[in-house]
């Protein structure tokens, strides 16, 4: 029986379960509502009706989902203990690649075989696969009966169904929390693994403090020594991220801030804050080629013109600036928010005391939305560094450890892009060096993140 | 006055009001108000929530022109000079009527920068040792000083509530204003800071004129010489603080004072 089949059934039961239960706590609690005891029934109908259907799905669910990935080994070892598999080869690729035959022919995904001996292979696997198949559909649907039937003995007027479905809704809300926890921690976990493969070929102080990078001619032969120095990555990711586009991002990002919360009156407001918000909806590869064929050519006729030596077509000036112009809202909308939290009282105080607007916004206003305004910046640089298309397509890939914002740089992000991208072999240490510049992004982002997200905190404490 | 409520004249006001009308958009929050406020005397606001008394108050340093919809009408003087005048400047304004919150609301800076606030943004202080004697006095005359003298640098916020009240009563005299307005300055506190703080009240008097606007009937009797009563944003009746709570004229007044309403 085909998986689809199994969980329309299932479904099918489920619905049953429903109907049939509901329909017995509604009789059972109509006599026992006769009896005139206020405690008599507890839940409505409909809960019944639900606890018996959970109780008929999710065990046969979560049996079927163990089974998905149980049984393909089952059938594989039914398989090898099959006479006919007695001569394949004792080498392990070899032989997989005759097992993935056979299974791709019996399951009809391959018409004939190029491996003779995996001919004689599929029909014990077509065999296999359908006893293992019908043996997981029918503990599936014995294991529904029993659930069902469990769940239907236990419809009594005064069952707490309704508690039950209520726990088992928070059960499946926390199970849903959990999942995003859970894929975190995988990715730290691949992270970490194709790390360590990377630092066991090369030292992770040549890593973390080389001044070189030139992972192509560690691929072309030349050896790993003094390839992987990813410094010249390091610092043109802060270059652009952490620099030039907060230069931009911080003092425009506040500056609108205090106007959109001080001085807009609410019609401008209600119209200029969600216009500004937009930017940050405005999707990265858009910005990325706005930077590399308008903001960069630019950048670099003007750099001739006054005679800058070493002006590239891509440029960490232009990525720079387009990525503090993506940055604006964020910047903005933290101020704003951290602004607004300042109590009224504060800056009536202030002006009480004859201070003026702006000096009230300097003195008071600013000072003790400094926390939230922290955080805010230290959130964007987060969101700056792991940026990737802007620099993608504006930065360049000349791993250059200079400080001229007119010259070519490269970027971890941008770096991992062409690391990644096309026919790759992913026991290189070319390749593994994604993983490492990831791991060092992934720490410092996160890095960035909780002590942003302390200072905010403890800001927000200071008045609530 | 319309309905004529005040029982005494006042020669050489330090603020005189007269008809004045507050709208909040398109509602009258005050309905022509007059009224003269002098300097030897504690000026006590008194009336049920909501009948106009805090709004009032707030036009006399202009503190209304921070709420956009808000209107004034009518005519303000302080001196004789008009503080709704174009040429007025209400910095300036503000910097001679100062203002003390129903809240204490001190910055969240030190004690010593609380109070060297105003004098800095107005230039009062040309060196450290100036703005170091000016911080004590304000405070010696807030009645902090001994309580606060061994942390200045401590923050104004980590004081009690009736300690941040006296430092905002402090921050304000720093500017050395003409007029302290003060909006309910005692609700926020406990009995023994509020004894406190009308102590202060006392001690003040003479050197600023003050206007205190309180919910307190029995504050207004402990602390002002003269008590204008308000209902529904009318003045209704003005005088002797004595004569309004033992000889009401008004009706009105006599219920609120007998507690009828309020």
């Amino acid at each position: 029986m085909t998986g689809p089949a199994i969980l329309l059934l299932l479904a099918g039961l489920g619905a049953i379960a429903w109907v049939s239960a509901r329909a017995r706590a509604l009789r059972l609690q109509t006599a026992a509502r006769e009896t005139g005891r206020r405690d008599a029934v507890h839940s409505l109908p409909g809960y019944h009706g639900w606890y018996v259907a959970l109780w008929t799905l999710i065990p046969a669910g979560i049996f079927l989902a163990v089974w998905a990935n149980v049984s393909p080994g089952l059938v594989t070892q039914a398989v090898l203990a099959d006479p006919a598999a007695q001569s394949l080869p004792a080498d392990a690729f070899s032989r997989s690649a005759i097992l993935g035959e056979a299974r791709a022919i019996a399951t009809g995904l391959q018409t004939g075989a190029f491996n003779p001996a995996s001919q004689a292979l599929v029909e014990p696997y077509a065999q296999a696969t359908s006893t293992y198949g019908v043996a997981g559909a029918a503990l599936a649907l014995i294991l529904a009966f029993a659930g069902g039937a469990y769940a239907f003995t236990r419809i009594r007027p005064d069952f707490r169904a309704r508690t039950r479905v209520e726990r088992l809704v928070m059960t499946t809300l926390l199970v849903a929390s959990l999942l995003a926890i859970v894929t975190t921690l995988g990715i730290v976990a691949s992270l970490l693994w194709e790390s360590f493969r990377f630092f066991s070929m090369v030292n992770p102080l040549d890593f973390l403090f080389g001044l070189k990078w030139s992972p192509q001619s560690a691929a072309m032969g030349y050896g790993n020594d003094d390839a992987f120095g990813a410094v010249p990555l390091f610092w043109g990711t802060i270059f652009i991220g952490a620099i030039i586009a907060m230069i931009v991002a911080i003092p425009l990002g506040l500056m609108s801030a205090i106007y959109l919360t001080q001085y807009a009156t609410p019609t401008v407001r209600k119209w200029m804050k969600p216009t500004l918000e937009m930017l940050a909806g405005v999707p990265t590869v858009v910005y990325g080629y706005f930077a590399a064929l308008t903001i960069a050519p630019a950048l670099r006729d003007f750099a001739v013109m006054i005679g800058i030596h070493g002006a590239s077509s891509e440029s960490a000036l232009a990525a720079g600036l387009v990525m503090g112009v993506m940055i604006i809202p964020f910047v903005s909308s933290m101020a704003d928010d951290s602004i607004a939290a300042v109590p009224q009282s504060m800056r009536d105080g202030s002006l009480a005391m004859g201070a003026t607007t702006s000096e009230t916004i300097t003195r008071v206003l600013i000072p003790a939305a400094l926390p939230g305004v922290v955080g805010g910046v230290l959130l964007a640089v987060s969101r700056a560094i792991g940026e990737t298309m802007i620099v993608v397509m504006a930065a360049g890939l000349a791993a250059n450890l200079t400080l001229n914002p007119f010259a070519s740089v490269t970027t971890v992000t941008t770096q991992i892009v062409q690391l990644l991208t096309g026919d790759q072999e992913f026991d290189s240490a070319k390749t593994l060096a994604a993983f490492a510049l990831g791991l060092v992004l992934f720490v410092v982002t996160l890095l960035l993140n909780i002590v942003a997200l302390r200072v905010v905190k403890k800001y927000r404490e200071a008045y609530e | 006055m319309t309905e004529a409520q005040s029982n005494l004249t006042i020669e050489n006001p330090k603020m005189s009001a007269r008809d004045v009308k507050v709208f909040y958009g398109e509602k009258q929050a005050i309905k022509g108000v007059s009224i003269d406020v002098d300097m030897d005397n504690v000026t006590a606001f008194i009336g049920p929530s909501g009948c106009g008394k805090s709004t009032f108050l707030r036009t006399l340093n202009r503190m209304n022109d921070t709420v956009a919809s808000a209107r004034v009408e009518g005519e303000i003087t302080l001196d004789g000079e008009d503080i709704y005048a174009p040429s007025m400047d209400v910095v300036q304004l503000r910097a001679r009527v100062g203002m003390v919150f129903q809240k204490p609301n001190p910055f969240p800076k030190s004690i010593y920068e609380n109070i060297a606030y105003g004098p800095r943004i107005h230039g009062l202080a040309a060196s450290k040792t100036d703005m170091d004697v000016i911080v004590e006095k304000s405070l010696r005359r807030a009645g902090l000083w001994d309580e606060v003298k061994d942390r200045l640098h401590d923050s104004g916020t980590a004081l009690s509530g009736g300690q941040q009240q006296r430092l905002c009563i402090g921050r304000a005299i720093a500017v050395e204003p003409e007029v302290i307005l003060m909006d309910e300055p005692c609700s926020a506190l406990d009995p023994i800071a509020t004894a406190k703080i009308e102590e202060l009240i006392h001690e003040l008097r003479g050197r600023y004129a003050i206007v205190i606007v309180t919910h307190n009937m029995q504050q207004a009797a402990r602390v002002s010489q003269r008590t204008a009563f308000f209902h529904l944003g009318e003045l209704v009746e003005y005088g002797v603080t004595s004569d309004i709570f033992t000889n009401p004229r008004q009706e009105r007044t006599k219920d609120y004072i007998t507690g009828r309403y309020g």
